[in-house]
């Protein structure tokens, strides 16, 4: 594994590089439709994790 | 063939290593391994058995296609590499359980809680979490609750429901109980916590306005200072002014838990919660990585006796024969019903192939199960007279240091009260006699471990950092908790008034958040002023409680495996959920009807009443005992309750089944129809 996949895998382990793939996402299905910016996408992905359970003991 | 050759392979080294466990009898033996023997299960666990249950009870079929492939919108449904779910999911099941449960089961000795972490997980929490994530997946990523509900009944859904709320507000108590009593009386562990709040606030906004989304800096920084905090912690213990600013007793450092919790629950997520969880991730992961590297560079020894006397039931840290107790006191670790929750969540929502639910099921919860063998070793390898000095309450042996040692040396631990002082002046502590809970003695351990690793001077730094690790994601789990909670209580009250139900309604946020946290508070502020630590009526309430949870999860597994015509396969989570209702009713009967004090719930509440009005009690004691009286026969028939459900739920689930096997008509399958998976078409 490359230093350079090895950095790409953390940053999407971590969520560093979740608005850029979103952003990705939206510009191959749905192009041309509006794109939250990067602030409220943060926002809105925080309130749906902790929605419902994602920690446990 | 290659396979079967390195399955072999594990295969006798595991052998060879149970072995020399099983027959180190009176001279000590090695921490390695326990740890190989661990592994050598965990993979030919994962080789043999689960790829067997994946292909034959499950079906595993890489062909269809996941939920995240069809719902695919970018945000929550998101086909994700496995590595990267198994990274999260092993990040959301493991928290702070695995480390306290095989702490206070290792009075028993360090065989019998070894032996049921690796079989109890292999066998049945691993299974537990990959079925319950496969059947997830085909269904949408609908939670436990709704599948209990589609497959067996209304009843089964609701007691589902109900035992996940009453589970976690005794968790959340008894974890609240973990960082108090760490904390009481510990100026550097106490400051070193509060600044956790607000470094995670300062990450908090670093996220949300100043550079959205960088989780990495964020957490970099957000860790940074969380270090800074723990070596500044030892200035103020240093400092003859701060350092009595920041010295408590228990009780306030409770009403600090129980308003932080309140307020965590009510404050937006982005400012304190995700944050904080992000913190909390990153040093849980490097934690424990560091810990399994130094056990395997520091290879100990362990100390502590394969079996001690107390497997008879008279333990000092809480009372039980060791079985069913050792059962019930791991729960985290070998079973854990809670981890159906996370299975039946988000990540069935971003798996990507059927083919991967062994690899981020099973996989995360064996690596889980061996967080908790390094939680046993930790706890094992030091001089068993101070893990009991350490955990066991004044209540049982005396408030005098010299009285506890006496008593201690007496069961045949030699302690000393100079070594204690020595023990706790190298780890920066005034004390750390009856530090009950699991945290010191585990901080203490790990300290050790690490302090023999990377350096033995900073023995005092190692043992706060070990102590702000437990904390941290301890507070995490009981903001997230708290919030969980929350959501289940307005689900519920807004079936009986509509506006309650709404999620977003801030009248309904303030008063239900109030209601979980006042639930939890009210067993946390129980356990702080209870003379024995509390702990030791917790902890079995709360294994009790979610080894229940897992007898339901099973019976949800078991209900669907056999309705998919397949109930010669049904036993592979038919044992577990038998052995579970074994342990848990058999533990709960005991918890009930036993004579002796210190294990029957009535029995202590009648003894203390006796005490209490013959007089014989000093005024302290006396001034609470009523409070304790009364929550002995709370918890007595919150034990009858739980009973009650889980075999409510047995009971729908043979009903089903039965229904099922002859012929008589169940409710439909509600597996999602097949779609043939994009990635397979040429």
């Amino acid at each position: 594994m490359t230093l350079r996949n090895l950095w790409r895998w953390l940053r999407t382990a971590t969520g560093d590089d979740a608005y850029e793939r979103y952003v990705e996402h939206r510009a191959k299905k749905h192009p041309g439709e509006p794109l939250l910016t990067r602030a409220a996408f943060y926002e809105e992905s925080q309130r749906r994790k902790w929605g419902g359970v994602s920690r446990c003991c | 063939m290659l396979k079967n050759i390195t399955g072999g392979i594990f295969a006798v080294v595991g052998a060879i290593a149970l072995t020399i466990i099983a027959v180190h009898r009176n001279e000590p033996v090695n921490a390695l391994w326990i740890v190989t023997a661990a592994v050598c299960a965990y993979l030919l666990g994962y080789r043999f058995y689960a790829a067997w249950i994946a292909a034959r009870v499950l079906s595993v079929d890489s062909s269809r296609a996941t939920p995240a492939e069809r719902h695919d919108n970018g945000r929550d449904f998101v086909p994700t590499h496995r590595w990267i779910v198994f990274g999260h999911h092993f990040a959301a099941i493991a928290g702070p359980g695995p480390l306290v449960g095989p702490t206070l089961a290792a009075q028993f000795g360090y065989l019998p809680g070894t032996l049921w972490i690796i079989a109890g997980a292999v066998l049945g929490g691993c299974v537990q979490d990959m079925t319950i994530l496969l059947l997830s997946t085909r269904r949408d990523g609908r939670s436990l609750g709704q599948m209990a509900r589609d497959e067996l009944g209304p009843l089964g859904g609701f007691a589902a429901l109900i035992g996940t709320l009453l589970i976690m507000i005794i968790l959340i108590a008894v974890l609240g109980l973990v960082v108090v009593n760490a904390m009481k009386h510990s100026p550097w562990a106490t400051s070193t916590v509060f600044a956790t709040v607000p470094i995670a606030i300062l990450v908090g906004f670093y996220l949300r306005r100043w550079r959205p989304g960088r989780v990495l800096e964020a957490s970099l920084l957000g860790v940074a200072l969380v270090l800074f905090a723990v070596i500044s912690g030892g200035w103020i213990d240093g400092n003859p002014v701060l350092r009595a600013a920041f010295d408590f007793p228990p009780v306030p450092l409770a009403a600090f838990v129980i308003v932080y919790g309140w307020l965590a629950a009510i404050l937006p997520v982005w400012l304190l919660l995700a944050p904080r969880d992000y913190l909390s991730t990153f040093l849980k992961l490097g934690t424990v990585a560091a810990l399994a590297i130094a056990i395997v560079l520091m290879h100990p020894q362990i100390r502590m006796p394969a079996l001690t006397a107390f497997v008879d039931g008279t333990g000092p840290l809480f009372g039980g024969k060791v079985f069913p107790f050792v059962f019930i006191t791991i729960a985290c670790g070998a079973v854990s019903g809670f981890h159906a929750l996370v299975a039946s969540g988000t990540t069935p929502k971003i798996i990507a192939t059927e083919g991967d639910v062994r690899l981020v099921g099973y996989g995360s919860m064996a690596l889980e199960s061996l967080v908790a063998v390094m939680a046993i070793i930790a706890a094992t390898l030091l001089d068993p007279g101070v893990y009991f000095a350490i955990n066991t309450g004044a209540g049982i042996v005396g408030a005098a240091p010299e009285a506890a040692v006496h008593t201690i040396t007496g069961w045949g631990f030699p302690v000393t009260v100079e070594q204690m002082q020595h023990l706790a002046g190298e780890m920066g502590e005034s004390t750390l006699f009856a530090r009950t809970g699991g945290a010191p003695s585990l901080a203490v351990g790990m300290a050790s471990i690490f302090g023999s690793t990377f350096g033995r001077g900073l023995l005092s730094l190692w043992y706060h950092f070990a102590i702000m690790f437990e904390a941290v994601f301890i507070l995490t789990t009981l903001d997230a908790g708290t919030r969980v909670g929350r959501f289940m209580l307005q689900d519920f009250l807004g079936h009986i008034w509509k506006p309650m139900g709404r999620t977003s309604w801030y009248p309904s946020v303030l008063i239900t958040s109030a209601l979980v946290v006042a639930g939890w508070g009210y067993f946390l502020y129980i356990g702080v002023i209870d003379p024995n630590g509390g702990v030791n009526i917790l902890w079995p309430l709360f294994g009790i409680a979610n080894q229940m949870l897992a007898a339901i999860a099973l019976c949800v597994a078991t209900g669907i495996i056999i309705k998919s015509g397949k109930a010669r396969y049904a036993l592979v989570t038919l044992v577990p959920l038998a052995w579970l209702a074994l342990i848990t009713s058999t533990a709960a009967w005991q918890k009930l009807t036993s004579a002796d004090p210190r294990l029957g719930f009535f029995a202590a509440a009648n003894d203390l009443a006796a005490k209490l009005s013959s007089g014989v009690l000093p005024p302290d004691k006396a001034a609470v005992a009523p409070q304790l009286i009364f929550n002995q026969r709370l918890d007595a028939w919150l034990t009858l309750f739980f009973l009650a459900v889980v075999w409510f739920v047995i009971l729908d689930m043979a009903r089903v089944s039965i229904r099922y096997l002859r012929g008589l008509p169940v409710s439909g399958s509600s597996e999602a129809p097949y779609q043939v998976s994009r990635s397979t078409i040429p």
